[in-house]
């Protein structure tokens, strides 16, 4: 890592990094997008420029974080440390990256699986970001994630036995495209039926703090924000266990309100319970 | 006369009653050749059968009901893995 990507450190930072103004936070109803889904796709979001000579470095074989300079200049716009910042905090810690290339006419899908290993942390997450700097349509194999899987307990290859699923959905998308996953989203990639090369940057990054009232929480408790956290049953996949999902999701959405009093479960379990 | 192989359908069920909607589903078929393609990550959008009852009808024979789930005081409300699982069975002539 380079000393010039502030904020986006080897270690945690000894000076905490300032941070970007408010107006690049997710707001609340992204945030509960994100708790529900699992992810955020933001579509032609890096300008066009920058996608094009990050796409140069790719064809050159130079695309990896320290041997391009514009991809971590990707990293360094202000909207989407802003989206980092509100999931990871102002000290956000490098765990990995990696250029994930699909040949032309490569057909063979991956198959699903969980990154890295089972997570002891209760509601801690760490955020893959996935960036394409081209157009992915779907026949060039953008990545397949399974929508509200990312609570679920597997063991990274636990869930290769299946093959398809209600519900899977594409990172489909034009150049620019950044998806923004929690770590532990169901995903693999897809064939691709082109004649071009299919790159997609994955950059892992871990939380240097708790992830408690990060993004821009105004409104995180209006009905419109708690229909969208608290909503159920989001995926139609769930069947039975939509229920068991939506209240393991109240929890995770006290943990990033930081309020552990707001209760988005239905008929109000946690706070019946007591929990 | 071609030699009978094994074909392996296994379905998820949103609910354990053996009606209920097929919400995963996955073929391994031991009757194709080798270098034949199998089913893969992503490549249907929609179930082969609507339900475990429904493949039975079409000639599907059930191996295998998973155990219910038991839930651990503590840790009622985690979940995991795709909990109503069910695998089925075909025998058919190789694929030539």
């Amino acid at each position: 890592m380079t000393s010039s990507t502030a904020g986006l450190l080897d270690t945690p930072a000894k000076e905490p990094y300032a941070g970007v103004s408010r107006e690049y936070l997710l707001t609340a109803k992204q945030m509960a997008q994100f708790a529900v889904d699992g992810y955020l796709l933001f579509d032609a979001f890096v300008p066009q420029e920058l996608n094009e000579r990050v796409y140069a470095d790719q064809c050159a074989g130079k695309g990896h974080w320290h041997d391009s300079e514009s991809i971590r200049e990707v990293f360094e716009l202000p909207q989407v440390k802003g989206i980092l910042q509100s999931l990871l905090g102002v000290n956000p810690v490098y765990d990995h990256s990696a250029l994930h290339v699909v040949g032309p006419q490569q057909h063979k899908a991956q198959a699903w699986h969980a990154d890295s290993i089972i997570d002891a942390r209760p509601f801690a997450f760490d955020v893959q970001t996935m960036y394409f700097s081209h157009d992915v349509p779907k026949e060039t194999g953008p990545t397949l994630i399974l929508p509200g899987s990312h609570l679920r307990r597997v063991s990274n290859m636990s869930i290769s036995r299946y093959k398809n699923i209600v519900g899977q959905t594409q990172l489909i998308g034009r150049a620019g495209a950044i998806a923004f996953l929690h770590h532990g989203l169901w995903h693999c990639a897809q064939p691709n039926y082109t004649d071009k090369t299919r790159y997609m940057f994955k950059l892992r990054l871990r939380p240097g703090q708790e992830q408690r009232g990060l993004f821009n929480t105004d409104g995180y408790d209006d009905p419109e924000v708690r229909r969208i956290a608290g909503g159920f049953p989001h995926h139609g996949w769930q069947g039975d266990q939509a229920r068991a999902e939506n209240v393991q999701r109240a929890k995770f959405w006290r943990y990033l309100c930081d309020d552990d009093s707001v209760d988005v479960a239905f008929e109000g379990v946690l706070t019946r319970m007591g929990i | 006369m071609s030699e009978l192989r094994q074909q392996i359908l296994i379905l998820h069920l949103a609910y354990p009653e053996l009606d209920s909607q097929a919400v995963a589903w996955a073929l391994y078929d031991g009757a194709a050749p080798q270098d034949a393609r199998q089913m893969q990550s992503g490549d249907q959008e929609e179930p082969p059968y609507r339900s475990v009852l429904h493949a039975m009808r079409e000639g599907w024979f059930l191996l295998q009901i998973s155990p219910l789930p038991y839930y651990v005081r503590g840790q009622e409300h985690e979940t995991g893995h795709l909990p109503y699982e069910y695998v089925l069975e075909r025998r058919v002539p190789t694929h030539d």
